[in-house]
């Protein structure tokens, strides 16, 4: 009897010990769920940060910006994030008012498919052309005419869109409905749409692996899936009337002339000025502006302020574009009204 | 010496009820929550959801008439290619191969059952749709294109593709429950036959195949409740147009790949409610199918005993 005795005797003391060096460094955990397209920084933003302050532990599930919306109306995360703002009546039915913090932005670009991969200019009319499905071939005069030196094949334009709903389908459906009035009429803004022709790819490895495989193709990724998978992607012209390539730096001048509320929640496609990308959009924390447990809020807010400066130099290696200064220096103002 | 407890045995049957009954109380449950989930969009679709055609997030006017096809289409396709192939390898492993071969080809069966969905999937887009799109879909429009089934522009993903992928994915499932099947045939069955001079295919005809036909059924109806179900790799193939087009080539949409494509942007109310709709509906026609099976399963059974007896 005495050896199993001595032996479970043991076994509850290590028990005991282990609780109490748990005990003693207790992490806090701070926990957020949403949108999928900055996930890859908002992870490299927690590791990061870990090495700043090292009580607290960040758990950010990339479940969607749909369940990140939900799920902090619902308060069972203590931050969400999505890639579209909350509409009025999704934030009228949270508990509390709800700020919107954008973090980062990026673009859709233009990719293609066509032999030899010539690099391409494409204008608003064009692209919603294309995909309204009245520009039916690839040498039509509406595209042939911005690509004077370019051979332009008789070939019907195989359309590729995201299939899945998306913060990137909300950006390119945004800017259509911004450059036509036909398609806003007829299919309008949303995270998923009722494309009036093409093939539907699931994500961002769906839609360029049908375009890398079918000749002609011609459909819309984020720029960082494009640069990372190096494919080709078209030069926009912007409301100012210039070509301008897809960049961080074209991405963050949309986000200086462009128009933007104090609730932070706008819309950055089509933007005037001679160097903005006219096809992009930021992604958003979501935060209550009256945190329910202080402690919790206070890290929260230090973490957002970090982000919000050291943050953002990191994500330019991400190749997301950061926020241009005097809109992060209103976010910042903002994020110091956030209440315990 | 007294007479062993029976406590046990009760505990037993109870234990068993109740764990039988879970399950049913499961599907009930699963049902009640799709139902209470789209308890508005069906109010405010009523019928209209099931016969309209139009899927518009936007505008927030749902039809899934689209899916529905596609589901049906895609599954059926499935069950031509896969159910000839299912039957006729497991006659050949329980009837005619020698167990070399039987003992690999077998276990290489149920490795393709393992294979994950995503990674069919993967191998569909960038090994099975070229190849469709460049050699085996220009074929068939040149032997078949007078049909309006095989007519049209070719991208390469389209229903067809769709259903081949289930078909590869629904194909261990039947072969190895068919073979079960066949071997649960008793070899008196064949003895018989070959004592009134059968040849072989004679015997595997008459003194397997129809012995055997009502189980056979059954493999194939549940391939067909795995067909219905299919969404990874399925979604990655078919094109995700949710359109009603006669061409194979033509790309389509399911019930399943719809669910799992719009089911984690969906902000609005609506729109959640709608893709709960098409959940129920989908499990309504998996209901539906099992109990049809079911129902063609037990007429089968009686032809073959009024056959037996004439």
């Amino acid at each position: 009897m005495t050896k199993l005795h001595r032996s479970i005797g043991k076994f509850f003391g290590v028990i005991l010990l282990f609780g109490l060096s748990a005990g003693a460094s207790a992490q806090m955990t701070i926990n957020g769920a949403g949108a999928t397209f900055p996930y890859p920084i908002y992870s490299k933003w927690f590791d990061e940060y870990a090495k700043v302050d090292s009580s607290v532990r960040f758990n950010y599930q990339s479940i969607g910006s749909g369940g990140g919306q939900k799920q902090i109306s619902a308060q069972t995360v203590d931050f969400g994030a999505s890639d579209g703002p909350m509409s009025d009546e999704n934030l009228a039915r949270a508990p509390g008012k709800i700020l919107h913090i954008p973090t980062v932005a990026g673009a859709d670009v233009v990719a293609y498919n066509l032999p030899g991969n010539p690099a391409l200019k494409l204008d608003a009319d064009a692209i919603a052309g294309i995909f309204l499905g009245q520009l039916k071939k690839w040498n039509d005069p509406k595209i042939a005419g911005q690509n004077s030196g370019v051979t332009l094949p008789d070939q019907e334009i195989v359309i590729v869109h995201r299939s899945d709903g998306s913060g990137t389908t909300y950006i390119w459906t945004d800017y259509l409905s911004k450059v036509s009035s036909e398609w806003k009429e007829k299919v309008g803004t949303n995270t998923s749409v009722n494309w009036p022709t093409g093939l539907g790819g699931k994500g961002n490895e769906g839609v360029a692996g049908q375009i890398k495989q079918t000749p002609g193709a011609l459909g819309y990724v984020e720029l960082i899936y494009a640069i990372q998978n190096k494919m080709p992607y078209a030069e926009v012209k912007n409301a100012a009337g210039n070509f301008v390539k897809p960049t961080a730096a074209s991405i963050t001048a949309a986000m200086t002339t462009a128009q933007i509320p104090d609730d932070f929640r706008f819309s950055i496609t089509n933007a005037p000025g001679a160097t903005s990308y006219p096809i992009c959009g930021a992604t958003w924390l979501l935060v209550y502006e009256r945190q329910k447990d202080a402690a919790k809020g206070k890290k929260l807010v230090e973490f957002l302020k970090w982000a919000l400066t050291k943050g953002e130099v990191i994500a330019k290696d991400l190749d997301y574009a950061p926020l241009p200064n005097d809109l992060r220096e209103r976010v910042l103002k903002r994020v110091d009204e956030i209440k315990m | 010496m007294p007479p062993p407890s029976r406590v046990g045995d009760k505990v037993f049957a109870w234990f068993a009820l109740a764990m039988a009954l879970a399950v049913v109380a499961l599907v009930f449950l699963v049902g009640w929550q799709l139902a209470r989930g789209s308890a508005v969009a069906i109010q405010k679709f009523g019928l209209r959801f099931v016969t309209g055609s139009t899927w518009d997030p936007v505008a927030e006017n749902f039809g899934a008439l689209p899916f529905i096809y596609g589901t049906a289409v895609s599954s059926l396709i499935a069950l031509i290619i896969a159910v000839p192939l299912s039957i006729a390898t497991a006659i050949y492993l329980t009837e005619l191969a020698p167990s070399w071969i039987r003992h690999p080809l077998v276990s290489l069966i149920e490795m393709l059952a393992a294979v994950p969905s995503v990674i069919l999937g993967l191998w569909g887009i960038f090994v099975m749709i070229p190849w469709l799109r460049s050699f085996a879909f220009p074929l068939l429009k040149k032997i078949f294109g007078w049909a309006p089934l095989f007519s049209g522009p070719i991208y390469g993903v389209s229903m067809l593709a769709g259903g081949i992928i289930i078909a590869i994915m629904i194909l261990p499932i039947v072969t190895s429950v068919s073979r079960e099947i066949l071997r649960s045939v008793p070899n008196l069955q064949r003895e018989a036959a070959y004592a009134l001079g059968a040849t072989r295919w004679e015997v595997t005809r008459i003194a397997v195949l129809s012995y055997a036909k009502k189980g056979l059924f059954g493999a194939v109806i549940l391939g067909l409740g795995r067909a219905l179900g299919e969404t990874m790799a399925v979604t990655m193939v078919i094109g995700n147009t949710p359109q009603i087009r006669a061409s194979l080539f033509a790309p389509g949409y399911t019930l399943a790949s719809v669910i799992a494509n719009e089911f984690t942007e969906a902000t609005s109310d609506t729109y959640l409610q709608a893709l709960f709709e098409i959940g129920l509906v989908l499990f309504g026609i998996t209901i539906v199918m099992n109990l049809l099976g079911r129902l063609l399963l037990r007429a089968i059974g009686s032809t073959s005993a009024t056959r037996a007896v004439q």
